[in-house]
């Protein structure tokens, strides 16, 4: 019975919902020694010196290492896969501990004690004397001549500069007739908010150093821990249990390195670093803030004559995944509404802010942000219906991309309008809303997203799979993609069920944690691509074991293997239908028999050399309180094209944790710092504006499923999309109520009361005197 | 884990009294709500706690003889709200202790607790000060009330003394009575959220519903404690029932009020907030009494 396609239940339901399933916290020793990061109170400043006297007096401290004990060795942190070409590394600009500390917050010092009061007590009187160095939170500001240097390296401050250039855009805009639409676009910093925080514990054992991390990426881990301690990597051993959410956070190595270091320092001993989540927002990982100038030429009919996109990146104090995150941004523009003449630029610049690394997204809700907004802006300014607009102008189907060599096969954005229009009732609204007057006003708005899977041709692609048959005809399958709770497990198993013809996805038994010592390498979880890639290396895993199934099939029964198919977990003669074997005897008899006994596995690498697009859209009504400068979302769908469904139930629930992200960027999140100090101000959850249920209207999902040619189960990038399209979608529903747009995320109700006193909607006289 | 010195638990009010004065230095922890936050954050780690939170005693709403209401100081958010005599008195209290946090922390967390913690944002001071509520303090002397207006003294700061403990807050009869409230929580978020500005109305309105005999306003988040709006209050007092008259009430509190200015919110803001929560609770309160605007 085939498994693909159906909303089966989650392999590890069970266990979650009766508490069952084991975490990083849950698997540690009671007896584990707990570190405590102690962090800079200054926002750029070099480090004198550490007084440690008063807080080694605290009772059960054991060891306080601080920036003047740690090697001198560079590492790099960005959860990429390793490049064989130097050039194409990421950058190592990592301590451990750091003398030179770059923003508030940074790690300074590290107590060890026998307990989580005696580390908290002493890390509170380890008194740090800093030399202060001026600091810069803005990206363009620290492009400016004389800005504070944050690295040696980067003088100016700038990560990287990447540019596109395409046709003639000077020449171009001479045309005729055409009408300028030139506008600034920002994004806040917000962090990932995950439920887990980010935890590791190390200990060493068998000669080894042993890293137990609530990470997505373990084998990437395994490497940078060994480049951080300058350790063979094979001497590290990096497990990854169920992790409670990471969304790109612990697409980062953190504190692995930091744990396993005092570990070998302590003898070996098993320390645990538990990140409280104050330090989770500023010292782990952000979304990069990134600021857009677009100035599109347009013809009167609204075709493109020419285009500029210029972007900036607030990388923070460290590289991370640094410019990667801009570039996919910048490459979105020419490829979603094509234009002959395009002049494109990224720069990606350190700040003294939190360091941004990869979120849900990796870029691209900023993009679709000031992309979406600008799009709407055009329509403003020509008198066009924004949903007319881009059925006209997005990327025509049979697009082909020329880098990524993706093609846009189906008219996927039509289908998707079409059913959002349907579900949503939104022409009709979109007309009726128009031209309200009064204190509360409703408006309804749409936008879509440009977005691609996996991420060949930048970055290497692969995924290698095991599986191994048990005496009952089930079998273990384990691959490297790491379940992160989106329920890539559950995906695993129905597909390796479906290719293996067994009865039951549930005679998968999906492996979930990673162990570097026993999982076959493989990248993580990111991307949008677990399901994606790892379809592949199934597909080809499962192709082997099933032929090594039919071989000793056809051992035992004489039949030829053309004409045996596995169909329910038997051996079946496809020529009458008639069942020879179950697996399960099959399976019995491989393991014991006395002539001719093998245990059935496969194990295979498939390296992927495909990418695929993936699209859809978000339609969002909502009710505008203009006197209290409040949005209330008070329906919202998503649409997308993700190719074949494998669970759709899981999918609706991507789909819907996506959109609950998006409406957070749009309406309430935002990382906020002290320009005084530099020191972050809202960095817990009651001051930072993560949306809440209470928040959110009954999110829906809905699905055009195009298969997608390059994967062998038709299926492509769904993790991340939803996030993209939402929070332009509320502001153009923020457009059609009240005539009023804003340009600067998020829409929370500092920013709204601003724009509606600037629109006259709010008119305090009070204020004028 | 958490860094506490001693733990004492208190098991009568009397009990509660005498550990207080042998610990002048430890502080006092009901459902912990806010104590807990504040030792984790550091702020009070390393405190002697005593806790009262085993004295039943101090849990319920009641009637007293007289007709006021009292409500014992451990009682619960989520108990106020569900209690018959607050639905019936003074339906809005139980509303404003509704929107506190989530629904673990109004199970948890008192409304004792609430007032002690003396911080202006509390979601039942404004309604306790719009209504004139009567603290009651039990110490080594015995109960002592005073009115909450002088309860709360500073900034995080409140009127208890050596020895005692906050045992009931009372809603006197005549401050209920024929009285209808609203209150508008403004925050960043539906749930899980601080109040930016917190503006608690109450109406008396005369027998034809045409005059307002009696209104009351009081805001959290306007200034350092929770405050009244006299000038506002007055200037409705007395006055017929017209929306011209609200208004005019409305803009009156920015004579009585004095928001921050901080990375929260605007005082800009703020102000432009209460001016219309303030007119949109009379509008509420008047809907309540049967009123019409």
């Amino acid at each position: 019975m085939q498994s693909v396609g159906k909303s089966v239940a989650r392999v590890d339901a069970f266990d979650k919902a009766t508490g069952r399933a084991k975490y990083t916290d849950d698997l540690c020793d009671r007896n584990a020694l707990i570190t405590r990061v102690v962090r800079s109170t200054v926002a750029h400043g070099i480090v004198k010196s550490v007084d440690i006297s008063q807080a080694l007096q605290v009772p059960g401290v054991v060891r306080i290492f601080t920036c003047f004990d740690v090697p001198d060795l560079p590492f790099p942190t960005a959860g990429h896969p390793w490049s064989v070409e130097e050039a194409h590394q990421d950058i190592a600009d990592r301590y451990l501990l750091n003398r030179h500390v770059r923003y508030y917050g940074d790690d300074v010092a590290a107590v060890v004690a026998e307990n989580e009061v005696a580390a908290a007590q002493a890390a509170r009187l380890v008194k740090v004397e800093y030399e202060t160095l001026p600091f810069v939170l803005d990206a363009q500001k620290a492009m400016e001549p004389g800005a504070p240097v944050l690295h040696e390296d980067y003088p100016d401050n700038v990560l990287k500069h990447t540019s596109i250039r395409k046709g003639d855009y000077e020449a171009a805009i001479r045309e005729p007739g055409l009408i300028c639409v030139d506008k600034w676009y920002d994004t806040a910093t917000v962090q990932h908010c995950h439920i887990e925080n980010h935890i590791a514990y190390a200990y060493e054992e068998s000669g080894k150093i042993v890293v137990v991390s609530s990470t997505q990426i373990p084998h990437i881990v395994r490497r940078t821990v060994g480049q951080a301690l300058g350790v063979d990597w094979g001497r590290i051993r990096v497990i990854k249990p169920y992790i409670g959410g990471g969304f790109g956070n612990k697409q980062d190595t953190l504190y692995e390195p930091l744990v396993a270091w005092i570990c070998m320092q302590l003898g070996g001993r098993l320390v645990k670093l538990d990140v409280p989540r104050e330090d989770t927002f500023v010292s782990n990982r952000v979304r990069h803030a990134i600021r857009f100038h677009l100035i599109s030429y347009v013809r009167p009919d609204g075709s493109f004559a020419a285009r500029k996109v210029e972007l900036y990146s607030n990388q923070g104090a460290y590289a991370s995944h640094g410019h990667s995150i801009a570039a996919k941004a910048l490459g979105s523009f020419p490829q979603l509404y094509p234009c002959d003449n395009f002049e494109g630029d990224a720069w990606t610049v350190f700040t003294n802010k939190s360091a941004a690394g990869a979120m849900r997204g990796y870029g691209m809700p900023q993009a679709s942000w000031a992309g979406e907004c600008h799009i709407d802006d055009i329509c403003r300014a020509i008198g066009a219906d924004p949903l007319a607009y881009r059925r006209a102008h997005l990327m025509p189907v049979g697009y082909k991309d020329g880098f990524s060599k993706n093609e846009l096969y189906y008219d996927t954005f039509n289908q998707c309008f079409d059913k959002a229009e349907q579900i949503m009732d939104y022409s009709r609204k979109h007309a009726a809303y128009r031209g309200q007057t009064g204190d509360v006003r409703k408006g309804i708005g749409m936008a879509t997203f440009w977005y691609n899977t996996a991420v060949w041709p930048i970055s290497l692609e692969h995924s290698s799979c095991r599986m191994v048959l048990n005496q009952d005809g089930s079998i273990q399958l384990q691959v490297g993609e790491t379940e992160i709770g989106q329920g890539a497990d559950t995906a695993y198993a129905q597909m390796a069920a479906d290719v293996l013809g067994l009865k039951d996805y549930r005679d998968v038994h999906v492996i979930s944690t990673q162990d570097t010592d026993v999982t076959p390498f493989g990248l993580g979880a990111y991307a949008s691509r677990q399901t994606y890639v790892v379809g592949f290396s199934i597909a080809q895993t499962g192709a082997i074991l099933k032929q090594k199934i039919l071989d000793y099939a056809c051992e035992i029964t004489r039949c030829p293997v053309s004409n045996m198919e596995i169909i329910d977990s038997n051996i079946v003669r496809t020529v009458d239908g008639r069942i020879l074997v179950s697996l399960k005897d099959l399976a019995t008899e491989a393991f014991y028999s006395l002539t001719h006994s093998v245990h059935l596995t496969a194990e295979s690498t498939y390296q992927i050399k495909n990418n695929a697009y993936s699209f859809g859209c978000c339609c969002a009504e909502i009710t505008v309180d203009i006197p209290m400068c409040r949005i209330t979302v008070d329906k919202i769908l998503n649409v997308h094209d993700c190719g074949k469904l494998i669970n759709p139930q899981l999918a609706e629930a991507q789909v819907h944790g996506g959109m609950s992200m998006g409406i957070g960027y749009a309406l309430s999140e935002q990382l906020l710092w002290d320009e005084k100090t530099g020191k972050p101000l809202n960095n817990n959850l009651l001051d930072y504006k993560l949306s809440s249920f209470m928040d959110h209207p009954r999110l829906q999902a809905a699905f055009v499923e195009n298969p997608e040619p390059t994967s062998p189960f038709g299926t492509k990038a769904l993790g991340e999309p939803p996030a993209c399209p939402v929070a332009p979608a509320i502001r153009a529903a923020l457009e059609n109520a009240t005539g009023v747009v804003v340009d600067d995320l998020p829409m929370n109700p500092h920013n709204l009361f601003k724009a509606f006193t600037k629109a006259g909607l709010i008119h305090d006289p009070w204020r004028e005197v | 884990m958490y860094d506490i010195k001693e733990y004492y638990e208190s098991r009568s009010v009397a009990d509660a009294v005498a550990l207080r004065l042998a610990h002048p230095e430890a502080h006092v922890i009901a459902g912990g709500s806010d104590v807990l936050v504040q030792m984790r954050d550091g702020h009070r780690a390393g405190v002697e706690l005593i806790s009262i939170y085993m004295l039943d005693e101090l849990r319920g709403v009641r009637l007293e003889e007289n007709g006021d209401l009292r409500i014992g100081s451990l009682t619960s958010f989520s108990h106020i709200t569900a209690d018959p005599l607050i639905q019936k008195y003074i339906r809005v209290l139980g509303e404003a202790v509704d929107m506190v946090g989530g629904p673990q922390i109004r199970n948890i967390g008192t409304i004792g607790g609430n007032t002690c913690n003396g911080v202006t944002s509390a979601d039942s001071a404004s309604t306790l000060h719009a209504y004139e509520a009567v603290v009651e303090l039990t110490g080594p002397d015995g109960a002592r009330r005073l009115p909450i207006r002088d309860f709360y003294k500073k900034a995080k700061v409140v009127d208890i003394r050596p020895g005692e403990i906050q045992t009931a807050i009372l809603i006197p009869k005549d401050s209920y009575e024929d009285t209808f409230g609203y209150y508008i929580k403004y925050a960043m978020r539906n749930a899980l959220d601080i109040a930016t500005n917190g503006c608690s109305v109450n109406v008396r309105l005369s027998p034809d519903k045409k005059t307002f005999e009696r209104v009351r306003i009081a805001y959290g988040v306007a200034g350092p404690i929770p405050m009244r709006a006299p000038t506002a209050e007055a200037a409705l007092c007395g006055q017929p029932v017209t929306m011209e008259n609200v208004e005019r009430f409305a803009r009156t509190v920015l004579a009585d009020i004095n928001p921050r200015d901080s990375w929260r919110a605007s005082k800009a803001l703020r102000q432009h907030v209460a001016v219309e929560s303030a007119k949109r609770c009379v509008i509420e309160s008047v809907k309540r009494a049967g009123g019409v605007l």
